[in-house]
């Protein structure tokens, strides 16, 4: 099964009953797969006009109360912006899939990319936090896309799954368990009686719970800035409540949300820092350094967002330098070398677009850090 | 023209929330006269309140959304209807109701009014229609009539704008109809037809701007619409709607243009389901 397919299994077998999307090379098999699948178990999938449709669709449809999901790649992204940063400020659980492809703008729509990690962090206008995923094979997109769901629905954010155009159409086996019904997390409905309810007044996780449409509550949700009933305020002191409570709710959770491999790093004082389909070719690099006695190892980002700065401070205390291969030309690799500090180097091995880094030089670059 | 919001009106009173009010609209603003008519029109059409979901865009009346007591949705620039599409596809037992103005609706959301009539999604879409960007301070709209002053047409519109009633039965609505704000009873009766209408229902609402708009066109005082508005509208159920143009101070074209049967999205969707459940 490709990536696209597991990606669109995944996110049914986590309970995901609406998908809305416009075709684009390479997510098109994700939405073709869901337009098959969906009516299948009674869900609605529906092509729209165009990637704004689709995200704002997908929001109205998780406010009606179905787990949606749409999937794109770069261009689409780019338009997605607008309603992820209304989905952020609604709280609105939702999954976005970004099939990567090489850009900038039409780029090489066929081939593979990573140049939107950055776009996923900062691509909507205003101060946010996001949750972002990373997936290395079509297994591995299957199962985070589960996690996306739960994620999405436990914090009340959008949660996106930056794979790439390799994963997306790569054919592996895939195993799809029966997922039971207590490993998905269904968002917290009200507990209080419409007219009690406030729809932006949090529990102790800083996440409110969440009425939807159509059950006699009478929430009124905004894009403005709002107070805990969901009310427009337009004050200093409501915005800075607000927007602090929304990074905050992601920002003091990141322990349950942050997710990383790693592979002989106890010893490594090479590591290298990796993510989506890089992970499986650094791989291959770390063994070849291994076989020449240096002492590399991997850390495979599985989150990127919120990013693991705690874990790459403290590897950077081992390390001598942090080698980060990436599919553009230098996004990640910031981040590593903000937490790395002074304490160790962050090499970047870039490559523009198009195809996968070549292990040997991933490799000649551990060498290099070696020096 | 008193304000139908503000003042004591109990059969609308228990929609409003009235811990917002007042509302920021502009005195003799024809916002308040269109969301009155709607409120009124939900106990007519015999709508379970607890059932609508209220969807807005941006600009005034966009801010329609945060002053009526139903699930309301104040959402991005011209996306209201793509986000109601979603809400009704995923709850159909949901009514659907996008209320927006001619900017928000006709110029940024254009593309989504088009193909939400052609797919027939059962939905209200009440659209606000002053000719100008309100909110903004008055730029020219895709509605503002050729001549007319705006704050970006300074030397008078230059482009021609779109006829809505004619745009949206060309793209498939089931019900289009068009009145002013002077016309509350009418407008009243065409909001209840629309809701109880299944498919894509669409209306045009003529209303004034005095501050912003009206000032610019020799209209500045809320009377002076009313007085053209009563002059000049002229009402013809069954017209063509290709024949409703609006020209600066012309004449307006009112009453109901379409009311059709055509099978909605959702009966399509149920129809494919159903195959596909005799399938499985
Ligand atoms: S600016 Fe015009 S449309 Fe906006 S509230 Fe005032 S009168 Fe109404």
């Amino acid at each position: 099964m490709n990536g696209d397919s597991a990606c669109a299994e995944g996110a049914i077998s986590a309970g995901c009953r609406f998908f809305a999307g416009y075709p684009i090379t390479p997510a098109s098999e994700l939405a073709e797969r869901m337009s098959e699948r969906l009516p299948q178990v009674g869900g609605v999938c529906i092509q729209m006009e165009d990637e704004l449709a689709s995200m704002a669709a997908v929001l109205g449809a998780s406010w009606a109360g179905l787990k949606a999901m749409t999937a794109t790649s770069g261009p689409g992204f780019s338009l997605m912006m607008e309603n992820l940063g209304l989905g952020v400020m609604l709280e609105t659980p939702c999954v976005l899939v970004n099939i990567q492809r090489a850009g900038p703008s039409t780029g090489l729509p066929t081939m593979t990319g990573q140049g939107d990690m950055m776009q996923a962090r900062w691509g909507s206008h205003g101060s946010y936090e996001i949750i972002a995923l990373a997936p290395i094979s079509p297994q591995d997109i299957f199962d985070l896309t589960i996690l996306a769901f739960n994620l999405s629905e436990k914090y009340r954010v959008p949660v996106l799954i930056m794979a790439d155009e390799v994963v997306g159409h790569m054919s592996e086996k895939v195993t799809m368990p029966t997922i039971a019904a207590k490993d998905l997390v269904e968002r917290r409905r009200p507990k209080v009686k419409p007219g009690k309810y406030l729809p932006y007044k949090p529990d102790a996780d800083l996440v409110p719970p969440m009425a939807v449409a159509g059950e006699g509550y009478h929430f009124h949700v905004t894009g403005l800035t709002h107070d805990e009933r969901g009310y427009p305020v337009m004050t200093v002191e409501a915005h800075d409540r607000l927007v602090r409570r929304l990074v905050d709710k992601i920002r003091l959770n990141r322990h349950d949300i942050i997710k990383y491999k790693e592979f002989q790093v106890e010893d490594a004082d090479i590591i290298v820092c990796a993510y989506g389909i890089s992970v499986r070719i650094a791989q291959l690099a770390v063994r070849m350094a291994r076989e020449e006695g240096i002492r590399a190892g991997l850390l495979q980002l599985i989150t990127i967002w919120p990013f693991a700065e705690q874990r790459i401070r403290e590897l950077s205390l081992q390390a001598k330098a942090f080698v980060v291969p990436e599919i553009n030309y230098g996004q990640i690799v910031l981040e590593v070398e903000r937490c790395a500090g002074d304490r160790a180097r962050a090499i970047l091995v870039p490559h523009m677009g198009g195809s996968v880094h070549s292990p040997q030089t991933i490799l000649e670059a551990i060498r290099e850090a070696t020096q | 023209m008193t304000d139908t919001l503000n003042a004591k009106n109990h059969s609308i009173e228990k929609y409003l929330r009235q811990d917002r009010m007042p509302h920021i609209w502009c005195s003799g603003c024809g916002i308040g006269p269109a969301v009155s008519c709607f409120l009124r029109a939900i106990d007519r059409a015999e709508i379970d309140p607890n059932k609508i979901a209220l969807v807005s865009g941006i600009g005034c009346t966009g801010r329609v959304a945060g002053y009526v007591k139903l699930d309301s949705f104040h959402t991005t620039h011209g996306r209201a209807i793509p986000f109601a599409t979603g809400l009704k596809l995923a709850k159909p037992e949901l009514k659907a109701v996008v209320f927006s103005g001619d900017g928000d609706l006709v110029a940024i959301g254009g593309n989504h009014l088009i193909h939400a009539a052609r797919r027939n999604i059962d939905m209200t879409v009440i659209c606000v229609n002053n000719f100008n960007y309100g909110m903004t301070g008055g730029q020219v709209g895709p509605t503002s009539p050729l001549e007319a002053r705006t704050t970006t047409t300074p030397y008078g519109n230059f482009e021609p704008p779109f006829n809505l009633p004619y745009l949206a039965s060309a793209s498939g609505a089931s019900y289009v109809a068009r009145w002013t704000v002077l016309h509350l009873r009418e407008l009243e009766r065409a909001i209840t037809e629309a809701m109880i209408k299944p498919g894509f229902s669409f209306i045009d609402v003529i209303a004034p701007c005095p501050p912003i708009y009206g000032r610019m066109n020799k209209m500045p005082l809320p009377m002076d619409s009313m007085h053209y508005y009563q002059e000049k509208t002229i009402i013809r159920h069954g017209a063509d709607p290709k024949e409703a143009d609006i020209t600066l101070n012309g004449p307006i074209l009112a009453g109901t243009f379409v009311d059709i049967e055509r099978p909605t999205f959702q009966d399509q969707l149920n129809h494919i389901s159903s195959k596909v459940n005799a399938q499985v």
